[in-house]
């Protein structure tokens, strides 16, 4: 978030989170701005709603009927989990202050906020909100995961992993942009998360769905969704929770927030119209599911771009999003047979790489963009976009396989084949999400 | 007495019990099935995965009645459950040996 400070907002005050960015000028304006914490307030509230419970909803709808309710567990477990573990020592290894490892990992000092008071502020807002804001972005991160292994991990495993990619993979990706880490300092455009979060979760559900193997019958068998109002209602969830996830992240309620929930809106607009008339025109109609879907990869892809270009930019990359993820999802299920169950890295990985790397061109102000800072052409942009995406799959990819690995050797990553066709709801949970008589 | 089993389509049920409802019949039991016949099934779309969908939605209706007014009753349900289409069901009549009303106890045809 240093970027979008820098750049932006120069007004906002970052020093008590990220000392080394300081920019010459910069004000000391260490008072309490109320209406940019009411904004923030409100954004925090929102993002949660994506995961619970927009989120749940729209990966419960897609799965079979029988796996309804592990999939709503997985998402609400983890907004538990990580809420703990975010005050216990997640939030401080990304936003305290570093030290000499700072350009790789925060600090300790903020671990389970021994210090924070109502008067604590990051920037203008207070920081009790910053940190409840940040945590619902790092609550839906791995809950994106779950759709790449989805109806056959067991839920033990699923807690294990998704702490421990936290602590492993998230924090450190955080920090390197968000936190004043060595991204931040090579000056990385990620507004919103395309990058923290997008092609994150994107690369670990790729890893995940390689390493926990294919569902038992995948592809031959039909695994259609089991509800599909639940997929849409959910879909407009997050649609409208987007809002708190994009606009919220300017930490402003001005005019660049309003910038950034339009093109927010036209991205997913742009996106989901994009991927029906695709359908309509491969397929010979224009599918619910296909609308939906691209609205998310619109919604994703233009979640890095998000406070940096302006309306034409957001259509372009909306456009873009329908027509790249729409085809990779169609390649990593039909032609790879890939089993990432929900499709969670051809929308979320696929659209966060797309617009990171279109951040670097769209924001450019002869594009219709807010300006790229001095003296940076879109080329130069363009590659340490790609630098840091590179980074994120590495390191992603890498620990999330090696946790996953030693998840699998000690406690194992999969129910087995006979708990897999009775299904999760009643193995893992002795419940059913729907009876009959 | 006879048992009429009508398989048809889900949209042609409130059309078939008016028609019967008119001609007298006074209970009838009504499940959701699926199935096929010469109809055979679908395909679906999901994100470009097809899906054959073997069995289709239909409704099952289970009528008892007297025998004289069996002809009058299958007629009813042909013309009410009739389309034209492919699809429209069939009809199965099996002789019924024994009806009980529980309430009254009553058995036979005073039980229908």
């Amino acid at each position: 978030m240093n970027i979008k400070l820098n750049i932006i907002k120069k007004t906002i005050p970052i020093q008590c989170l990220l000392g080394l960015l300081l920019l010459p000028g910069i004000a000391n304006a260490d008072e309490l701005n109320q209406a940019n914490t009411a904004w923030v307030l409100t954004s925090t509230v929102l993002v949660l709603f994506m995961t619970l419970p927009g989120l749940s909803l729209f990966y419960a709808g897609l799965v079979r009927s029988k796996n309804v309710l592990s999939v709503l567990m997985q998402c609400f477990a983890i907004t538990c989990v990580v809420s703990i573990i975010w005050l216990a020592g997640v939030y401080s290894f990304i936003f305290a202050d570093g030290g000499e490892l700072q350009a790789f990992i925060g600090g300790t000092s903020k671990m389970f906020m021994l210090d924070l008071g109502t008067d604590s502020l990051t920037g203008d807002i207070p920081e009790t909100v910053f940190f409840m804001f940040q945590m619902t972005f790092a609550i839906i991160t791995p809950a994106l995961i779950v759709g790449a292994f989805a109806e056959r991990m067991k839920f033990s495993a699923m807690l294990c992993f998704s702490t421990l990619w936290l602590i492993f993979v998230y924090a450190p990706i955080c920090h390197w942009v968000w936190g004043g880490g060595w991204l931040a300092d090579l000056g990385v455009m990620d507004f919103a998360g395309g990058i923290v979060i997008h092609v994150n979760a994107g690369v670990a559900a790729l890893v995940t769905a390689l390493v926990i193997g294919k569902r038992k019958g995948f592809p031959e068998v039909a695994m259609p969704p089991h509800n599909m109002p639940m997929v849409v209602t959910g879909a407009g969830m997050l649609w409208v929770g987007w809002f708190g996830f994009n606009a919220g992240s300017a930490l402003t309620s001005d005019g660049s927030a309003g910038m950034a929930m339009l093109v927010t809106h036209i991205g997913a607009a742009a996106g989901s119209l994009t991927w029906m008339f695709i359908e309509w025109v491969k397929f010979g109609k224009p599918s619910v599911l296909g609308i939906v879907t691209g609205m998310v990869a619109g919604l994703g892809t233009i979640t890095p771009a998000s406070g940096f270009v302006g309306p034409i930019g957001a259509l372009a990359i909306g456009i873009t999003a329908g027509i790249v993820c729409f085809y990779a999802t169609q390649c990593i299920k039909r032609v790879l047979k890939i089993d990432d169950s929900l499709d969670v890295f051809p929308v979320h990985g696929i659209g966060g790489i797309t617009g990171s790397l279109l951040t670097g061109v769209f924001a450019a102000s002869s594009l219709g963009g807010l300006g790229l800072p001095e003296g940076v052409s879109i080329m130069d942009q363009v590659g340490v976009q790609a630098i840091a995406i590179m980074a994120t799959i590495i390191w992603c990819a890498v620990i999330s396989y090696v946790l996953l690995k030693i998840i699998d050797k000690t406690m194992g990553l999969r129910v087995s084949e006979d708990e897999e066709i009775a299904g999760l709801d009643i193995v893992l949970h002795e419940e059913s999400g729907y009876h009959g008589l | 007495m006879k048992l009429i089993t009508a398989i048809i389509k889900p949209f042609k049920l409130d059309d078939v019990r008016e028609a019967l409802t008119e001609i007298g019949v006074t209970g009838v039991t009504v499940t959701e099935v699926k199935g096929f016949g010469r109809q055979k099934g679908h395909t679906e779309l999901y994100r470009g995965a097809e899906y054959a969908v073997d069995f289709l939605p239909k409704v099952k209706m289970e009528i008892a009645v007297s025998d004289e007014i069996l002809d009058q009753a299958l007629s009813t349900i042909v013309n009410a459950a009739d389309t034209g289409k492919i699809g429209d069901g069939k009809i199965f009549v099996t002789t019924l040996e024994e009806v009980i009303r529980i309430r009254t106890g009553e058995t036979g045809s005073n039980a229908l």
